[in-house]
């Protein structure tokens, strides 16, 4: 195949413990450590792996988001990636007006694999790849934990909940990445500057005849609901005897 | 009038749990009135399960070969094309639904609300994003079908007892032939399903081997529970990678939860937060586990788990 598209979203480091705003209006995101989804992440790593083992020519990165993503992106041409683009936007996009930004891309660079991550770790959708695939009539192969790619087709193990599953599918198609996949490379020094050097276009969401889909509004953010610190015990006796205290055993 | 069509999750032969938590949420809607629909390659054992559920009005069935293994590529066009007469369908937040809705959702043209923790309005949910950090009250746009997953930790198994009718739906649409179901390895065990069980015990990176998860499974034994595990320990390869508990794993909401080796990540967190009681055995008294613990022993696993299993097997 010759290209693939890896999409990179910039979200709020996994590190952090997320505060939602004490006015009920959001995530506290000012001065928050922000990095790639690690999906995402796992998702570049194994492109650039199919692209070493000389089963792909190019590496696309996408991020779709304000121009502070750039910093996402430089990272992913660090890691390797060959090109990227930026879709800029000024709000959060909805998901399946994202997968119609993919869609016209995929499109547009003929690719021949769209890898995502399963879910973006801000908004826990997990839709993206799912719709885009719909979007764009083609395979999709969600959580995968194992890609191998056989002339025009991908062997495709997935994670479910009753195991792992593989299946086939014809590219062009869509993966949606889960973590077990690989581990991503770390960047080196030289790769960030040789990094500086590669083109990172930007381009506007009506560049590309994306219409925004019909929305579901976020109206108000709370924490969720506090568990409390309960007891010690001292041993096992003591275990066993808060057990049976509350019916448990 | 809300009609609400339900897409029963299977293996085939026997209806998934999943179906019946997703009747309880939507159930929650004003003036439900809900169908489930069984695509199968031999429906009548999975549909005469589903009819049993209390509260649906209409079992739906769409027998074709091509339904034998959950394919979303498959499935999609044809829930798609019954969803004409709903205004709403739901699927359970497991990775059959979580793969196929978003599907259908596309096909439709609409966006997702993923993960109903509650229902507030007709269209108004609770769902939690940032792991778990938040929840977040959404609306999704009246004027279009409603297409959901349903959080299935959130919600109680809808009663048995019922007796709706089952039909034959036709969803004649034309169907992929690019994407091929070709196994499941599965990890087959007589210890009640992790998701359901009412007791769960895990084990976390601190077992060190796929031999010491012995203690752990003993324990479950003794207790007759399900085993779970921290990503940590299915990474390193103690267990399975189905055992797996959190943000990336499963979703649990078991009466007992005993965590033990497990430190309490904010992602392994997020899959326990609905648990009735939570257990924390961990050496480390520090450990943010014991944050959230109804009951902690700190103590070294390998002499307290054995020393457990024996007192409770008495
Ligand atoms: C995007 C993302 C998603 C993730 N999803 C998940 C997920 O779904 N589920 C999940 O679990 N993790 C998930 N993680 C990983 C998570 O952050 C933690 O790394 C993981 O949960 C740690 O597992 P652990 O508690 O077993 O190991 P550790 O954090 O290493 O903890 C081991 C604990 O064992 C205790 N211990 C050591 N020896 C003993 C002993 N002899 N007796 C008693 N206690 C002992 C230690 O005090 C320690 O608290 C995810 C991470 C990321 C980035």
């Amino acid at each position: 195949m010759d290209k693939i598209i890896v999409g990179l979203k910039r979200v709020v480091d996994y590190n952090v413990r997320v505060q939602v705003r004490s006015d009920g209006s959001g995530v506290e995101t000012d001065g928050v450590k922000m990095s790639i989804n690690p999906f995402d992440e796992i998702a570049l790593e194994e492109a650039l792996r199919i692209r070493e083992a000389g089963n792909a020519n190019e590496v696309i990165a996408v991020s779709i988001g304000s121009a502070d993503a750039q910093q996402q992106l430089r990272t992913g041409l660090a890691m390797g990636a060959d090109r990227a683009i930026l879709v800029a936007v000024d709000q959060d996009l909805d998901p399946l007006s994202v997968a119609r930004v993919f869609q016209a891309i995929a499109a547009k660079e003929n690719a021949g694999l769209v890898m995502l991550g399963k879910q973006a770790i801000d908004g826990d959708n997990s839709q993206v790849a799912q719709m885009l695939a719909a979007l764009w009539d083609r395979p999709q192969a969600t959580f995968a934990s194992g890609v191998s790619i056989e002339g025009d087709t991908a062997r495709v193990v997935r994670e479910v909940d009753a195991g792992l599953e593989t299946i086939e599918v014809d590219l062009p198609a869509v993966i949606s990445v889960d973590l077990r996949l690989n581990e991503p490379r770390y960047v080196k020094l030289p790769d960030i500057m040789k990094a500086k050097k590669k083109p990172l276009d930007e381009i506007a969401l009506s560049d590309l005849g994306v219409e925004a889909a019909p929305k579901v509004r976020e109206l108000s953010y709370a924490p969720p609901a506090a568990r409390q610190r309960g007891i010690m015990v001292d041993d096992v006796a003591g275990l066993v005897a808060a057990l049976k205290d509350k019916g448990l055993v | 009038m809300a009609r609400i069509l339900i897409v029963a999750e299977h293996d085939g032969s026997d209806l998934n749990p999943s179906t019946a938590k997703c009747v309880s949420c939507a159930a929650a809607i004003d003036g439900a009135e809900i169908d489930v629909v069984v695509l199968a390659a031999n429906v009548a054992d999975i549909a005469a399960k589903a009819a049993e559920i209390a509260g649906i009005a209409r079992v739906l069935t769409v027998e074709r070969a091509e339904n034998e293994n959950a394919v979303a590529a498959i499935l999609a066009p044809q829930v798609a094309a019954l969803a004409g007469d709903y205004a709403y369908v739901f699927g359970p937040s497991t990775t059959f639904g979580r793969d196929l809705m978003p599907r259908v959702a596309a096909l439709l043209g609409v966006n997702q609300v993923s993960d109903i923790m509650s229902v507030e309005g007709s269209h108004t949910f609770k769902r939690p994003i940032y792991a778990g950090n938040a929840i977040v009250t959404v609306e999704a746009p009246p004027d279009t079908v409603l297409i959901a997953t349903v959080r299935v930790a959130s919600w109680p198994t809808a009663a048995a007892g019922g007796s709706a009718p089952v039909e034959a739906a036709s969803a004649d649409t034309e169907l992929p032939v690019h994407t091929r179901y070709i196994g499941l390895e599965s990890a087959a065990s007589d210890r009640p399903d992790l998701q359901t069980a009412a007791t769960v015990v895990a084990g976390g990176r601190a077992f060190g081997s796929e031999e010491n998860f012995q203690l752990l499974y003993a324990l479950a034994d003794t207790l007759g529970a399900g085993v779970g595990a921290s990503r940590a320990a299915v990474d390193a390869g103690y267990c399975a990678n189905d055992m797996q508990v959190g943000q990336t794993g499963k979703i649990i909401a078991p009466d007992l939860y005993i965590a033990i080796g497990i430190s309490g990540a904010i992602q392994h967190l997020t899959g326990i937060k609905d648990a009735g009681t939570i257990v924390a055995i961990n050496k480390d008294e520090e450990a943010p586990i014991f944050e959230v613990a109804d009951i902690g022993l700190a103590g070294d696993l390998n002499s307290a788990v054995p020393e457990l299993t024996n007192a409770l097997s008495k």
